[in-house]
């Protein structure tokens, strides 16, 4: 399999994260998209690993940390939402405009 | 993998190819349903099977371990999260929100289409006809041409999850030990963002006029935070003004 086709199918999945997160007001439906856009990330890793032919599994090593730094990520997104909706009874992002200017 | 799969695969050619095209189907599918369902909890359901794919799509490209750590990692802890969370806040979905920004989904689309053509143009393109990704099996790949692939033989010798583990402990131990620290620094942050407080008025966001004291009872670490603590008892009054807007 030419390895053109996990880098496309990556850049539409980065793509569609994009647009979700451009588009969704949802700030819980944000923060998935950004988990989207960090998967589409990983797969470029492992696909870069595998076109380079690496004897190590360094792609797939960095592939890793990418996983636990989403996961650290999202758990102080969900705090920092769950916060939010404390105070302004909102998880409307567009509400959360206290640092606009 | 079994011998009578290696066999099948052998014998079939390209069966990673078609598995890569099924498998790709279903998760730009879910990734697009999940972008565009209402429902926020259906979303979420979404994200598992976009998950799951995503697993999949990593063990055809030879990385076993991460794809269970995927669905360990994301589909078990990370949704579950989500789903909690969605619950906790109230699963409407953002068509209860009225948007500020005019045209935002148009701009949405746009900018997402863009990007899509930046990074075909400027990632994928350069790997058009060259450049394999080596997902055949281990009996292909020694007598492929090139030594590409006979990399990644050696890279999982011994077992992907053997090589990702020397790895690990070896050359990027410092890294490693790194990223237990950042986990535990987020989830120590977790807990003092998502602590319920005493004083519903803490860390709102009314202006400083209205603060009446600053709370005592960090009382030696809170000089270097008296600006970002900003307690006022204005919780009550945002509610109604929510519901005006």
């Amino acid at each position: 399999m030419a390895a053109v086709y996990p880098l496309i199918f990556a850049a539409l999945l980065f793509s569609v994260g994009v647009y979700g997160l451009l588009s969704r007001r949802h700030a819980v439906l944000v923060l998935m998209s950004i988990e989207l856009m960090l998967a589409a990330v990983t797969v470029n890793l492992v696909t870069f690993w595998a076109i380079a032919g690496d004897a190590l599994l360094t792609g797939q090593v960095f592939a890793l940390f990418v996983m636990a730094i989403g996961a650290a990520e999202i758990g102080v997104g969900l705090a920092i939402i769950m916060l939010i909706y404390r105070n302004r009874a909102s998880v409307n992002i567009d509400d959360a405009d206290l640092m606009k200017y | 993998m079994t011998p009578l799969l290696a066999q099948t695969e052998a014998a079939s050619g390209s069966a990673e190819f078609w598995v890569f095209i099924v498998i790709g189907a279903v998760a730009l599918g879910s990734a697009l349903s999940m972008v565009l369902l209402r429902n926020a909890v259906h979303a979420a359901l979404m994200l598992v099977v976009n998950f799951f794919a995503i697993a999949v799509l990593y063990a055809t490209l030879d990385a076993q371990f991460l794809a269970v750590a995927q669905i360990i990692v994301y589909a078990g802890a990370i949704v579950v999260l989500f789903l909690f969370v969605l619950m906790l806040l109230g699963v409407a979905g953002d068509q209860a929100f009225t948007g500020r920004i005019a045209g935002q989904k148009t701009t949405a689309v746009l900018l997402g289409l863009a990007l899509f053509g930046v990074l075909a143009a400027g990632v994928a393109a350069p790997f058009l006809g060259e450049g394999t990704a080596c997902n055949v099996p281990v009996e292909q790949r020694v007598d492929a041409e090139g030594p590409l692939c006979e990399g990644l033989a050696v890279a999982n010798a011994d077992g992907n999850v053997r090589g990702v583990g020397f790895l690990i402990f070896t050359d990027y131990v410092w890294p490693f030990e790194v990223t237990s620290v950042l986990l535990v620094v987020a989830a120590i942050g977790a807990i003092v963002l998502g602590k319920r407080r005493e004083d519903p008025g803490e860390l709102t966001d009314a202006p400083a006029s209205a603060v009446p004291a600053l709370r005592d009872d960090d009382d030696d670490e809170a000089a270097s935070d008296e600006d970002a603590a900003e307690p006022a008892a204005a919780g009550a009054s945002e509610d109604d003004e929510e519901g005006t807007r």
